[in-house]
């Protein structure tokens, strides 16, 4: 148990460092939303490595964690909308066995896109945002993938020394 | 890799290709008169055609604002008092469909087409 807590302090703490560096990148697509998601790399690896609970208690902790520092506390229920689906359909997709640590991230990084998406668009009382879905959709798949490869190197190496 | 992820990954790319192919053709062969329509929280508070430069200021009754400037046929938001700044960031819009979203002020202006809508011509 308490190496455990340990280990999700780290990877809260991890997360929180990703999420600030993706903060500095100053990349911009000029279409609002697209990310890398280097935090989600993080969350992978806890729900391969570690278990399901823990990967949501890291993820939820993390946004609120960003959302009072160098976030924005506005933003704070885009972040929830995308994160919780994400994770959801992670979840799903790990239980049914049809992809591997690849696949499961490419379906995180989309519906992260479509919670945020669907969220925005109610708030701002438009559809119009859905415009953007197309890009949002092959935005999300490409960083799937960077993290999903990322993802599977890290589980070899870390199934093996986490509790 | 599983041959599963390649399929998702495949699939994926294909259809957001297509909407975004369809998107593209919808604003470029269906554009005419094109203005911008400035929303906010989802009630129009104005239509400005493209085909006039001007700049103006987006006053919400919180102190907040937008700067929209028209220029060249395209819309554009140059200045903004919220936090993130990702509407200022975002590409100028000047296609039908097209539109630029503020969400912490709530403002959106869409890209609309002006004049009758829908008709090309019509004999008496």
């Amino acid at each position: 148990m308490a190496k455990k807590t340990a280990y999700l302090g780290m990877l809260i703490a991890l997360a929180f460092v990703f999420s600030y560096i993706e903060s500095l990148l100053p990349i911009h697509f000029g279409v609002p939303g697209i990310k890398l998601g280097l935090a989600n790399l993080v969350v992978i690896v806890a729900l391969y490595a570690m278990d399901i609970k823990t990967a949501c208690v890291l993820s939820l902790v993390r946004i609120v964690l960003v959302g009072f520092t160098f976030g924005n506390p506005a933003n704070m229920i885009y972040s929830l909308a995308g994160a919780i689906l994400s994770l959801l359909i992670m979840i799903l997709a790990k239980r049914c066995k049809a992809f591997s640590v690849t696949g499961v991230s490419v379906l995180g990084g989309v519906f992260h896109n479509l919670g945020q998406i669907a969220v925005a668009a109610v708030v701002a009382e438009t559809a119009s945002l859905f415009y953007y879905l197309p890009m949002l959709v092959v935005a999300g798949t490409l960083a799937g993938i960077v993290i999903g490869v990322l993802a599977s190197l890290l589980i070899q190496r870390l199934t093996k020394a986490m509790p | 890799m599983k041959k599963n992820d390649i399929i998702l990954i495949g699939i994926l790319l294909a259809l957001s290709l297509a909407a975004f192919g369809g998107a593209a053709l919808y604003a470029k062969l269906g554009t005419r008169q094109p203005q911008a329509v400035v929303y906010l929280k989802g009630k129009e508070k104005g239509r400005y055609p493209l085909s006039e430069n001007i700049t103006l200021e987006i006053r919400q009754e919180d102190g907040g604002y937008n700067i929209l400037k028209i220029e060249g046929g395209k819309a554009d938001i140059t200045e903004a008092s919220c936090p993130d700044k990702v509407c200022v960031r975002q590409r100028p819009a000047g296609g039908r469909g097209e539109s630029l979203v503020c969400l912490p002020n709530q403002l959106t202006v869409e890209i609309e087409n002006g004049g009758e809508d829908g008709l090309d011509g019509s004999t008496n």
